[in-house]
């Protein structure tokens, strides 16, 4: 006889019709290792086709199915619902505007890390012809990416101080530090001058929640660490220097 | 997959995050402890200032408040301040020290260290206010 076992799933819904937000009820089947994403997935072939879920390649490797599960912001196609007890309380990530359900606006991310120019794509690794001659057209340098942040956002969900929208935020910070270690033809000066502010890598509360959570291991909260580093390299001789200059000429 | 509608995306209340630190993790609960006792060393600042006008009022006026402040309740409130002192210094000097880049591999480290000092700052300060 089959026993199999069965979760009780607590989801967020919300849809722009609505006047606020509710939590509906579903219980449905799950194994060992049965995934958030599949439960989510169950209840919408199973109890209600309505509800709003947003993924893509099931593996953990493209960000679009970052939510807070059980309070904790993870990517719901790699988080085994055995892990988590029962019930399982299933909300769209914080911070975010919400299009409907678990689904999330992604424009507070992406508008974060433009600025510090995305250094996603390495000029030495984009595509060429077969002749080794460079490819002209800009498809495949604006699709592939060489760095590990899938801009998933769960790390601005996260991070206690990123309710703010003019804080950059750990993903950008981290994508700056990473134009700094290798510029690849960007102006230092302008990442430096872009991060060196009171809502930049000065507003990092260091409590490395960005860290705990990046599905990539990207660790945000150290890249900043080190990005203040060299702020303070930076400004360090700068200062000393207008110390001799000004006050003690 | 239903697609999304920044038309249609509604903004989520906005509650400051770090009101709410269940279920995470050790950095949040040190930045919400630092941020609650310097609150809390600022109110007990001014709370200080008001007391202290007490002695516009004469000797008597602040004898009589020295004489309540040596209730036991209220040398429990003399612990706890010295708790949330030792806590933001302490507490304070790591996120400096981490937040210049320095020693960040070890930043949970250095939290369980000043945890640690500061209980042993609260032990001493019981043994003397108490005794």
């Amino acid at each position: 006889m089959s026993t199999q076992r069965t979760v009780l799933l607590k989801v967020f819904r919300f849809g722009p019709d609505d006047a606020a937000p509710r939590y509906d009820q579903f219980r449905v089947p799950a194994g060992p290792r049965t995934t958030v994403l599949d439960a989510l997935l169950a209840v919408r072939r199973l109890k209600d086709p309505s509800l709003t879920v947003r993924h893509s390649c099931l593996h953990g490797s493209c960000g679009t199915c970052g939510m807070r599960v059980n309070g904790r912001e993870v990517l719901a196609c790699v988080t085994r619902i055995e892990e988590l007890g029962d019930p399982v309380v299933v909300e769209p990530l914080a911070g975010a505007a919400v299009a409907g359900d678990l689904v999330v606006d992604m424009e507070h991310v992406y508008r974060r890390l433009e600025p510090v120019g995305r250094p996603l794509v390495r000029a030495s690794e984009r595509a060429g012809k077969k002749d080794g001659t460079a490819d002209a057209g800009p498809v495949l340098e604006d699709l592939e990416r060489f760095e590990d942040c899938i801009e998933c956002g769960l790390c601005l969900s996260a991070c206690p101080v990123a309710g703010d929208p003019r804080f950059l935020g750990p993903a950008a910070l981290a994508a700056a530090e990473r134009v700094l270690e290798e510029p690849r033809g960007a102006d230092p000066r302008a990442v430096l001058g872009l991060v060196d502010d009171a809502h930049g890598a000065w507003r990092c509360h260091t409590a490395f929640e960005c860290s705990a959570v990046c599905p990539a291991g990207v660790d945000p909260g150290e890249a900043i660490m080190r990005l203040r580093g060299r702020l303070l390299r930076d400004r360090l001789p700068r200062l000393v220097g207008r110390y001799h200059r000004e006050v003690r000429p | 997959m239903t697609q999304a509608s920044r038309q249609g995306a509604r903004p989520q209340r906005r509650r400051p995050r770090w009101l709410d630190p269940r279920g995470r993790h050790l950095g949040t609960w040190a930045f919400v402890a630092n941020r609650l006792t310097g609150l809390g060393l600022v109110a007990y600042l001014y709370l200080h200032l008001v007391l202290l006008s007490t002695l516009l009022r004469g000797p008597e006026a602040w004898d009589g408040l020295v004489e309540l402040f040596r209730r036991p309740v209220f040398l429990a409130f003399d612990l706890l301040l010295v708790a949330g002192l030792a806590f933001h210094g302490l507490n304070g000097l790591r996120v400096a020290l981490v937040g210049s880049g320095l020693l960040v591999d070890r930043h949970r480290a250095l939290l369980v260290a000043a945890a640690i000092l500061v209980g042993l700052v609260v032990v001493v300060a019981a043994v003397r206010i108490l005794a």
